[in-house]
């Protein structure tokens, strides 16, 4: 399935997540996407001004892979440990939709025709939503990227967006995953040794505290939120089968009620659609924005992490140090070592506490701005209904 | 609405210097805008039934200037001249006619005082017997400027031709009481009716008695039976005088003690009125009488359109608004009536006289047949109409009162011509219309949980708003009753709510929760319906037990609706060998109408049934909507106070508060479509088994006419095998069987027959109640849609959208 995101949708796209300074020198888009069974291919376009780019203006085939590889490097690159590197894009899922595709299938012989061709239709443009947030997500991923005036300059990053041929980056074998996974344990349990450490910064205090709260309780809203819009969509989806039940009953009806029957399932039927674009606003502006910033979080509890990790390591030098002193046994080492890890641990606090600061100022402005969104689109909406409530209301009253 | 635009047109003259009535307030409000609508409502039919015509031009000329002088000359007086007139001129005949009738009305109103007087009951009626009396002036007079112009029987035919048509059939008979039978419209219709309309209203025994007596006996009395001479006699003198004399004399000698007696609003009706209405035209009558003579012949023949017609007119205008077909199926099998009959279904059968054109000429041949009794029919279905208002004045009250629709007035009408008639099968059948027309307003509250049974209260106009307390099972109780008694004559009972063992053990536990109430509060509406049902069933409520089941204090137990009780298995044996024997008839189904319709009634009942899982299902995903908008809620709240930033925080906690509202509002909407959609389908679902089993019943109606055929056929050849054999001996009794086979034949062919009929009568009634239902519901469902939705524009608009503005600039 091929899909061309036209502009007004990417502009949403952009909304969703992230306030971005883009300046012009660097700019990135995602302008078409090819999905392949389980495989999506990207269309990488960049435009820039930038020297260390060949062209001015290319296009590279990227798939989701690639964009996971990206983020990999940038976060085990040492000299971003001080930065939050943004979120990658989740995996593209298309299992619900399909799934819901095949159950409607076995439900065929349930529904009328036009009931069927109806749920059909919703469950393609539910897909197709499901496709173009796909997109808008690996498109932010980079266009944070592209706006971060470090990250930006990555080669990694630049080989990313240039290099013409598949990129064929190795799929992580078993071992690797399971090397990650062992990885993953092991900074949790790393976390909960280091939680012990005396913070010596009231700023990072604060921060690790706050995030800790935050990020379970974004956690929860972004389930709620997501169980909210769903059974929403149920709602819309049901009104679809009261509209063609009753549709079906007003062919058969020859009395009176025939035409009041006609409008009450036209009515549904518009309903429906009203209610239908309250739920996929509602999952745009809303549970989007929850979901990408549960992310972001947890990139910003990774440098938390990574700078705590820091500290800890510098008590540790400290000790060492003392050791050595004790011992008059390479204290010239263990003084260097000392220095870097300071060092080191003073270069994150610095760039972690301005990291930490744009990202508070980012969240509030992207959450300021899709809640308005979705209060006036929300109104938009309520205003539509009453407008068709009304005027079904009069016309069964006139007659 | 409407009779704010008539009223318009003739502004009261004596806006308010009088008191007007002693009616409650309710009475005159329900009124109000009824009789505009009653009357533009057969203005507007008739204009344009009118316009299909072509002779109707003939009718436009002349009239267009005689009306306008007739009136101009009486009414003006009493207020609106100028402009009454000046509708006269602009409009078309009929519709002038019509026109003319408006303004009278409203004159009544004004004598009767204020403009609110228009509207009250007592007026409308009173109104709605004088029209018949302008509209005869007019058309009086339109008649002999006809006769004039165009000369005798040529002047004759186009009038009649005109007003013989099905559709402009209401104004037939004035036309033709026009020619002979002034006199006796004049005196005896409307005086009666204006001195029987207050009566009733007013109810107390004594004035009624004052009014009856002298309306009903010397005033009819005496006018009708010298009408009734005039009929025979083709002279134009003696008509002369006799018009003058009733016009004059006994009208007013009738006013004068009533006037006396009751002092209070009749006394402002009589006082003004018959001196404007009645006395003013008496001139141009006069003068009118010799050239109406010319047309003796006619005269005689129409004259026997009296009171009925002019009662029948009124009503079937404002009826017109509410065309069904019922009415029209009834009206056609329904020819045995007499004049009164006749009379009787006119009334209550409106649309069946304007959509039927048989109906006017039976009524003709009828009339012209009883001519000279008729008169006398007249006055005693009059007095006897009286009479039993004043004995059944609560009775009407009730229903005026609880006319909530536009016919408020005709009902009551109604109820004082019928009342006095045996309850024949015709009878029941009027009252049925009339039961369409009326509500009998039953309200079930406060339920409450005794031991294992409801307790609910039934608040009831009836003369007196009564209550009475009924456990559930004495609504099945009822039920069964019902079934047993008219189940068998094909008639749809309606069902009540089944019996809920989950919901009722929930309550009998006692758990105060939510679902527990809600399905308390479902019982009570469910019942509430089935009530109204019940009591909106014509038939039914003339039932002794609903009744009693309404009226009486304590009620028996019902005990077979136990459904371990013997009583019950016996039950449901004998449901199990119907559904077997249903199974097992073969109908060959001779008319296609019930063919067509059992199929119908099948699928809709499928639909139905779909639908209804349809709107269960979305009740359950609102709530679960409703569920987690609230989890989310509570969700955001909190994620709103871990917030750091004191903006954005309050933008959450905003967000947590509107999404709070919401979920009250998902909650309240599941309800309404639980309680517009879902109920309402569960109702249509039972009532279509109904349907069906009324359906069912004339299928085993017809199967006993089958078998008794086949009984006799075999009796025959028994005969025919004895005779054959030579045994005299039994040969008598083999022709005894066959007689009795024969009568059994014959009698299961008419049950069969009057089932069938029964049944497709009812059937219609259920398709016009289901469709007046289900436009309800709908409507009512939509409001609250509509209701949720402002609401939701409301929060959103108040907390997040101003509210993060205002935050965060």
């Amino acid at each position: 399935m091929t899909s061309t995101l036209d502009d007004s949708e990417k502009e949403k796209a952009r909304s969703v997540s992230v306030d971005l300074n883009n300046d012009a020198s660097l700019l990135i888009d995602i302008p078409d996407a090819l999905c392949e069974r389980d495989k999506v291919k990207f269309t990488v376009h960049t435009k820039t001004t930038l020297s260390c780019f060949q062209k001015l203006d290319f296009s590279v085939p990227r798939q989701h892979e690639d964009f996971i590889w990206l983020h990999d490097t940038l976060v085990e690159t040492e000299d971003y440990a001080g930065l939050i590197i943004p979120p990658a894009p989740p995996k593209p899922d298309f299992e619900s939709p399909r799934e819901k595709m095949h159950k409607l299938g076995e439900g065929e012989a349930t529904m009328t025709k036009e009931e069927y061709s109806k749920m059909k239709q919703e469950l393609e443009a539910e897909y197709l939503a499901v496709f173009k947030k796909t997109v808008q997500v690996h498109e932010v991923f980079l266009q944070r990227l592209s706006s971060h005036p470090i990250l930006s300059k990555d080669r990694n990053f630049q080989i990313f967006l240039e290099y013409d041929q598949d990129l064929s980056v190795r799929r992580k074998n078993a071992k690797e995953t399971f090397g990650s996974f062992f990885k993953n344990m092991v900074k949790s349990a790393d976390e909960v040794i280091i939680s012990g450490i005396k913070e010596v910064d009231d700023f990072f205090e604060q921060e690790k505290t706050f995030l800790l709260d935050y990020s379970s309780k974004i956690k929860d809203s972004t389930a709620k939120a997501e169980k909210m819009t769903r059974s929403h969509k149920n709602v819309a989806d049901d009104y679809i089968h009261i509209s063609a039940t009753l549709s079906s009953l007003s062919v058969d009806d020859n009395t009176a009620l025939k035409k009041h029957l006609e409008k009450f399932a036209d009515l549904f039927e518009k309903l429906r659609k009203v209610e239908g674009r309250v739920a996929s606003d509602e999952e745009l502006k809303l549970t989007e924005l929850l979901r990408y910033y549960m992310r972001d979080i947890q990139a910003a509890k990774d440098l938390l992490y990574r700078r705590a990790r820091a500290l800890a390591d510098y008590e540790n030098s400290n000790k060492a140090l003392d050791k050595a002193r004790l011992k008059s046994k390479d204290m010239a080492q263990a003084e260097e070592h000392q220095q870097q890890c300071l060092q080191k641990f003073d270069k994150l606090s610095e760039s972690g506490k301005r990291e930490l600061t744009s990202f508070k100022g980012r969240r509030v402005v992207a959450f300021r701005k899709n809640l308005i969104e979705m209060a006036e689109l929300e109104i938009k909406h309520a205003k539509n209904n009453m407008a068709l409530l009304q005027g079904c209301i009069e016309l069964l009253k006139s007659n | 609405m409407k009779m704010a635009t008539s009223s318009e047109r003739s502004p009261p003259p004596f806006p308010d210097s009088e008191d007007q009535e002693l009616e409650p307030e309710e009475v005159r409000d329900q009124d109000s805008d009824d009789g505009g609508d009653i009357f533009l409502g057969a203005d507007n039919l008739l204009e344009t039934k009118m316009a299909s015509k072509p002779a109707s031009d003939i009718p436009t000329k002349t009239q267009s200037d005689p009306p306008s002088d007739l009136f101009s000359e009486h009414l003006m007086e009493p207020a609106s001249a100028p402009k009454v007139q000046w509708d006269f001129i602009e409009k078309p005949v009929i519709e002038m006619t019509i026109g003319s009738t408006h303004n009278v009305i409203e004159v009544t109103g004004d004598i009767a005082k204020a403009p609110e007087v228009v509207t009250e009951a007592a007026s409308d009626i009173a109104g709605s017997n004088i029209i018949s009396k302008p509209l005869i002036d007019t058309d009086n007079k339109t008649g002999n400027e006809l006769k004039e112009e165009s000369h005798s029987k040529a002047s004759g035919a186009p009038v009649m031709d005109i007003f013989n048509e099905p559709p402009s059939e209401a104004f037939s008979s004035p036309v033709m009481d026009v020619f002979g039978e002034l006199p006796r419209n004049l005196s005896s219709a409307p005086v009666m009716d204006i001195l029987t309309e207050p009566a009733s209203k007013t109810s107390t025994a004594p004035m009624e008695d004052s009014i009856s007596k002298p309306s009903s006996t010397s005033v009819v009395d005496i006018l009708c039976e010298p009408s009734s001479d005039n009929v025979k006699e083709p002279e134009p003198d003696i008509i002369d005088p006799l018009a003058d004399m009733i016009n004059n004399a006994p009208v007013r000698d009738a006013r004068a003690p009533i006037a006396a007696v009751t002092k209070e609003p009749t006394r402002d009706l009589f006082d003004d009125e018959p001196s404007d209405l009645f006395a003013e035209p008496r001139p141009s009558k006069t003068i009118k009488q010799p050239q109406t003579s010319i047309f003796d012949e006619p005269d005689e023949d129409l004259f026997s359109e009296p009171l009925g017609d002019t009662l029948k007119k009124p009503h079937n205008d404002s009826f017109k608004g509410e065309l069904a077909p019922v009415a029209k199926a009834r009206h056609v099998r329904g020819p045995l009536n007499d004049n009164q009959n006749e009379e009787g279904t006119d009334i209550f059968g409106e649309e069946a006289v304007t959509t039927v054109p048989s109906a006017v000429k039976r009524t003709i041949p009828i009339n012209s047949k009883t001519n000279g009794v008729h008169s006398d029919e007249e006055a005693d279905i009059f007095a006897e109409a009286t009479v039993e208002l004043s004995l059944d004045s609560p009775r009407n009250d009730r229903k005026r009162k609880e006319a909530a629709k536009p016919t408020a007035s005709a009902p009551s009408v109604t109820a004082s011509v019928s009342k006095p008639q045996p309850p024949t099968l015709e009878e029941l059948e009027e009252e049925e219309e009339s039961g369409d027309k009326f509500e009998l307003n039953i309200s079930i509250t406060n339920p409450e949980k005794v031991g294992e049974f409801h307790h609910t209260t039934l608040p009831m106009f009836r003369s007196k708003m009564f209550t009475v307390r009924r456990r559930f099972s004495d609504f099945l109780g009822l039920y069964e009753k019902l079934l047993d008694k008219h189940a068998q004559s094909g008639y749809i009972v309606p069902p009540p709510p089944e019996k809920s063992i989950m919901g009722m053990t929930k309550v009998k536990v006692g758990k105060e929760d939510n679902s527990s109430a809600e399905f308390v509060e479902k019982r009570r509406a469910a019942l509430e319906r089935y009530l109204q049902r019940v009591v909106c069933h014509p038939s039914l409520l003339q039932d002794p037990d609903v009744r009693e089941f309404l009226e009486r204090d304590d009620m028996p137990r019902a005990h077979s609706t136990q459904a371990l009780s013997g009583a019950g298995f016996l039950k449901m044996i004998n449901r199990a060998t119907d559904a077997v024997s249903k199974m097992t008839i073969k109908m060959n189904e001779s008319d296609v109408w019930f063919e067509d319709k059992l199929l119908e009634v099948e699928a809709e009942d499928q639909q139905l049934r779909k639908l209804h899982i349809m709107v269960e299902s979305l009740v359950g995903h609102r709530k679960e909507l409703s569920v987690n908008t609230a989890g989310f809620a509570k969700s955001v709240a909190m994620l709103g106070s871990s917030e750091d930033n004191t903006a954005l925080s309050r933008a959450l906690s905003q967000l947590a508060e509107v999404e709070d509202k919401m979920e009250q509002l998902h909650q309240d909407q599941a309800a309404s479509d639980s309680f517009c959609l879902a109920e309402l389908l569960a109702d249509y679902i039972r009532l279509l088994g109904s349907v069906r089993a009324s359906f069912d019943q004339r299928m085993k109606t017809w199967q006993r006419w089958q078998d008794a055929q086949n009984m006799l056929q075999k009796k025959r050849e028994t005969e025919a095998k004895l005779l054959w054999a030579n045994k005299p001996d039994k040969l008598q009794q083999a022709k005894d069987e066959i007689t009795e086979w024969e009568a059994k034949v014959t009698q299961y062919e008419k049950d069969f027959d009057r089932v069938s009929s029964t049944v497709r009568k009812e059937v219609l009634r259920f398709e016009k109640e289901k469709a007046r239902d289900f436009k309800k519901q709908i409507i009512k469902y939509l409001e609250s849609l509509l209701q949720s939705q402002q609401q939701v524009e409301f929060w959103t608009l108040v907390c997040i959208h101003n509210r993060l503005f205002h935050t965060f600039f």
